[in-house]
């Protein structure tokens, strides 16, 4: 028999588990997240090892979800010094790299950057021919004075030639100075995607780190010969040394987990997924066995990037929600919340506040702590508290919804049991008690993902071609993640006409997924 | 005269995208790009139309093609700094300032990059009141302005003077040289003199949108959003004309414009009825029930109930609880002309245009 572990680094939790062949959850545990994270993480492995009595090696794969790259972002720590090459001159001078960044990220990233010639039409053709000298003469010039460089070129994702020889050139003039890429970043959109590859750029000794960190920790538990990977925010996984290029894509894997892993314990593919925990409930979409992606800008420690993230909504109502009666005799549930300290400061736990998880005892749907200390409540308040708590879920599940048919809903979190069993739009709610630790499946069950998106003239290429054409592209890049060529497979394909563009312009985006590749 | 400065730009963007009507694109790049010149150059006078002397020659800056494609290439900031002097040339007369066509997205923001570019003052005026998918959709024109001459430029300094016999051949030939230049242009036209402005522009229109913008950017600070909405409503004279959530919404791209329909099912006082947006890069027509209660070239404003954040045709999708508001369109669109011009029947419903006020009041009695 082997195993595999999952390991999944929240706000407040790390979590781990162990599944076994089968997928079955033979040890969980939660352990505090620590400050340096690393600790965190060795414990929770320490704990589950522990747990199960697996002999560590018999463990094939081990699947890290962490937010470790978000954080030194929001911190502002251990950023490498970005130099900035944007091919697309004279094009895009108009607005240069770094522009509205927030003023203490430009210095520590240096703020180096230059505007050279090259570039893409939407239609493929040269803006302006590329100027290799041109090119040569500034990054000769960075030399020791940039730990990393960040090549972005105009409509690159319709054609990455030039990113990619901008990146041999750069490592033939500075040696192996990391080189990011945006073709393999971002979608449209020449700011955004410049952003994310700028931050991407900036992450390379906060990732070796990582690495650095999950190799030792696996060593110390005599963990010598499995698989390592990261989760990435589209709930995909890649290779270790994978994202070490791409350490940005590991920025909000947590949700994504999260989601994963509660369809997984379902069973379904298609579902709404709640997670309520003890100050807000975050819902996510669940389609095809990934989660929906946003179409918002994402902003990371102040910067607006382009990159896919899970498209969630948080609503301010948990476990621990402080629930009021006003003057009017209208009862508001949340948005604050006694949080943590539930097991101190609800009535049920013997406390002074009257919490969303008295209601639901008081109501008889959950059972936690002394029901007898909510038998005082005004059943008129509790009632109209209990349809309160309804409401807010019904709401915020019917923002999430694709269509006015009813759907499922996965109910996961510390917090679900403030969950009516019955909620408007929805058929059926599926509960499981593994459920809290989610996450840590969600990651354990990920697979390799590959993404592309590009842009065709239909009225010069066949339609048929080009979502062939990206399909191809995108399982490339997933077999470069680390798929097993076999078994990748289509997830999704998505055709977008852009306005006021010639010759039916069709924006095409291609998702696959596979199975990793055994060593 | 006021200055603008950096959040001024902002606000004028979020304001200028509800004047949008739902077209207008995004003006993410557009006010990055005014916000960098302006940072670069320092603020931009804004003056009134009456200041502009009655002889004096008004430019205006603008862009032409898919709003998606400049989202990744967009300009180099200069092409106007080669379009004015072909244009000034062209009327052997020096620009005295510059303004905006229409009102949403890019095109509300260029001329503020050009003003502070070139040293020129910006007036507060535009040819629309609002944004129009096309070059002959203008007061001016209407007016009996020539929609030509017009210097069409790109980034690498390609560019071209256009003389047209109407407005129509305007519209295709510009159209075309876009399509070359990369589906994006840069284009200075609409050159009129300081006496046309008052007489045959839309004034006010962009102090109206820094209003407007101040006033959503301010809207969490009002006891209510509600409170907030009323105000929004008296500076802008409109409706608000239904409340709901969107339920459907059925998308086509033709010819390059975007069309649709957007079904919103209402909530609170209109539970039970159904609101129904044809758009056409713009909104056009807005029913409730089947009963029409605003059309084009009124403007047909979506936004977030929570945020009255304007809602562009871009960001429209399942689920998202909205505010139809509608804006009586400036009373130079409510002519013969205007209306055969941009009204219903041009756009190709066969519905006859009636002012706002006026549907309004009719179905405000039926319900009684």
């Amino acid at each position: 028999m082997t195993y595999q572990i999952g390991i999944d680094v929240g706000g407040t939790n790390t979590d781990a588990v162990i599944l076994d062949e089968r997928r079955k959850v033979i040890a969980a545990t939660k352990q505090h997240t620590t400050k340096d994270i690393q600790t965190g993480i060795s414990n929770a492995l320490h704990e589950v090892l522990n747990q199960s009595g697996v002999n560590p090696d018999y463990i094939t794969d081990v699947m890290l979800g962490t937010t470790q790259a978000t954080n030194a972002i929001v911190e502002r720590k251990s950023l490498a010094k970005v130099g900035v090459i944007r091919l697309g001159y004279p094009a895009t001078a108009s607005i240069v790299p770094f522009t509205e960044w927030p003023s203490d990220m430009v210095s520590l990233l240096s703020g180096t950057y230059q505007l050279v010639h090259g570039g893409y039409e939407f239609d493929g053709n040269n803006i302006s021919p590329i100027d290799y000298n041109e090119i040569r003469k500034v990054l000769k010039g960075w030399k020791g004075k940039v730990d990393s460089i960040a090549v972005v070129g105009v409509f690159s994702s319709l054609n990455p030639d030039q990113e990619e020889s901008v990146k041999k050139l750069a490592t033939e003039i500075l040696g192996d100075v990391p080189i990011s890429i945006s073709s393999k970043i971002g979608s449209l959109g020449l700011i955004a995607r410049e952003n994310a590859t700028i931050l991407n750029a900036s992450l390379y000794k906060v990732i070796n780190k990582v690495a650095i960190g999950f190799d030792k920790a696996l060593q110390d538990e005599g963990i010598k010969k499995c698989n390592k990977y990261l989760t990435q925010n589209d709930g995909t996984l890649m290779t270790l040394d994978y994202a070490k290029l791409y350490p940005i894509l590991t920025i909000g894997s947590g949700p994504t987990n999260s989601i994963r892993g509660a369809a997984y314990l379902a069973k379904i593919r298609e579902s709404l997924v709640l997670d309520i925990g003890g100050t807000t409930s975050d819902i996510g979409v669940l389609i095809n066995g990934f989660p929906r992606e946003s179409s918002l800008a994402v902003n990371v420690g102040g910067i607006q990037t382009n990159f896919r993230m899970p498209d969630i909504l948080s609503v301010g109502l948990g476990g621990g929600s402080v629930v009021r009666q006003l003057s009017n005799g209208e009862v508001t549930v949340g948005p604050d919340s006694v949080g943590y300290n539930i097991t101190q400061e609800a009535l049920v736990f013997g406390g002074q506040t009257t919490t969303a998880t008295d209601i639901a005892v008081a109501m008889g749907v959950a059972k936690v702590g002394d029901s007898k200390k909510v038998d005082g409540l005004d059943r008129t308040f509790v009632k109209k508290a209990f349809k309160k708590i309804s409401e807010i879920l019904e709401d915020a599940i019917d923002k999430m919804k694709t269509s006015a048919e009813k759907v499922d809903l996965v109910l996961v979190g510390g917090g679900a049991i403030i969950a009516p069993d019955y909620l408007k739009g929805v058929s059926h709610i599926f509960k499981n008690e593994q459920g809290g630790v989610a996450n840590a499946i969600g990651a354990t069950i990920a697979q390799i993902g590959g993404q592309y998106e590009k842009i065709y003239q239909y009225a010069q290429y066949k339609r048929e071609e080009a979502l062939r054409d990206t399909q191809k592209l995108a399982k490339k890049q997933a077999i470069q993640a680390g798929a097993d060529p076999e078994s990748v497979r289509l997830v999704d394909i998505e055709e977008m006409p852009l306005a006021y563009a010639p010759g039916e312009t069709t924006k095409v985006k291609a998702k696959v997924v596979g199975d990793f590749m055994k060593k | 005269m006021t200055q603008i400065n950096i959040d001024d730009i902002k606000h004028i963007a979020i304001g200028a995208s509800l004047l949008g009507a739902g077209g207008g694109g995004n003006p993410y790049v557009g006010t990055l790009m005014a916000i960098s010149a302006v940072r670069e150059k320092g603020p931009v006078q804004l003056i009134e139309p009456t200041d502009v002397p009655e002889d004096a020659l008004v430019i205006s800056a603008s862009m032409v093609g898919a709003p998606a494609v400049s989202l990744e290439k967009f300009p180099n900031g200069n092409e106007y700094d080669k379009a004015f002097p072909l244009l000034e040339e062209t009327y052997g007369q020096k620009a005295y300032a510059t303004y905006p066509i229409e009102a949403g997205g890019i095109n509300s923001m260029i001329p503020i990059m050009v003003a502070a570019r070139r040293g020129l003052p910006l007036v507060d005026v535009d040819g629309m009141g609002r944004a129009f998918p096309e070059l002959q959709m203008t007061t001016f024109a209407i007016a009996g302005h020539p929609v030509t001459p017009i210097v069409i430029t790109d980034e690498r300094g390609n560019n071209a003077l256009v003389n047209t016999i109407d407005a129509n051949w305007a519209e295709k030939i510009i159209r075309t040289i876009t399509v070359k230049m990369g589906a994006t242009s840069s284009v200075a036209g609409d050159a009129v003199h300081g006496k046309d402005l008052v007489a045959n522009g839309v004034t006010g229109i962009i102090s109206l949108s820094k209003q407007i913008g101040e006033l959503i950017d301010s809207a969490s600070d009002f006891e209510t959003v509600d409170a907030a909405l009323t105000q929004l409503l008296q500076i802008t004279k409109g409706y608000k004309l239904f409340t709901g959530k969107i339920t459907d919404i059925n998308h086509t791209t033709k010819d390059g414009f975007n069309f649709g329909e957007v079904t919103i099912e209402g909530f609170g006082t209109f539970e039970q009825s159904f609101g129904s947006v044809s758009f056409q890069n713009e909104n056009i027509i807005f029913k409730v029930n089947d009963q029409v209660l605003a059309t084009a070239p009124d403007l047909i404003t979506l936004v977030d109930v929570d945020t009255l954040i304007p809602v562009t045709n871009e960001e429209l999708r399942y689920g998202k609880r909205v505010n139809v508001l509608g804006l009586p369109a400036n009373s130079k669109w409510r002519t013969e002309v205007g209306i055969a011009t941009v009204g219903p029947r041009y756009f190709g419903y066969d519905i006859d245009y009636v002012p706002l006020e006026q549907l309004v009041e009719k179905y405000s009695k039926m319900g009684e």
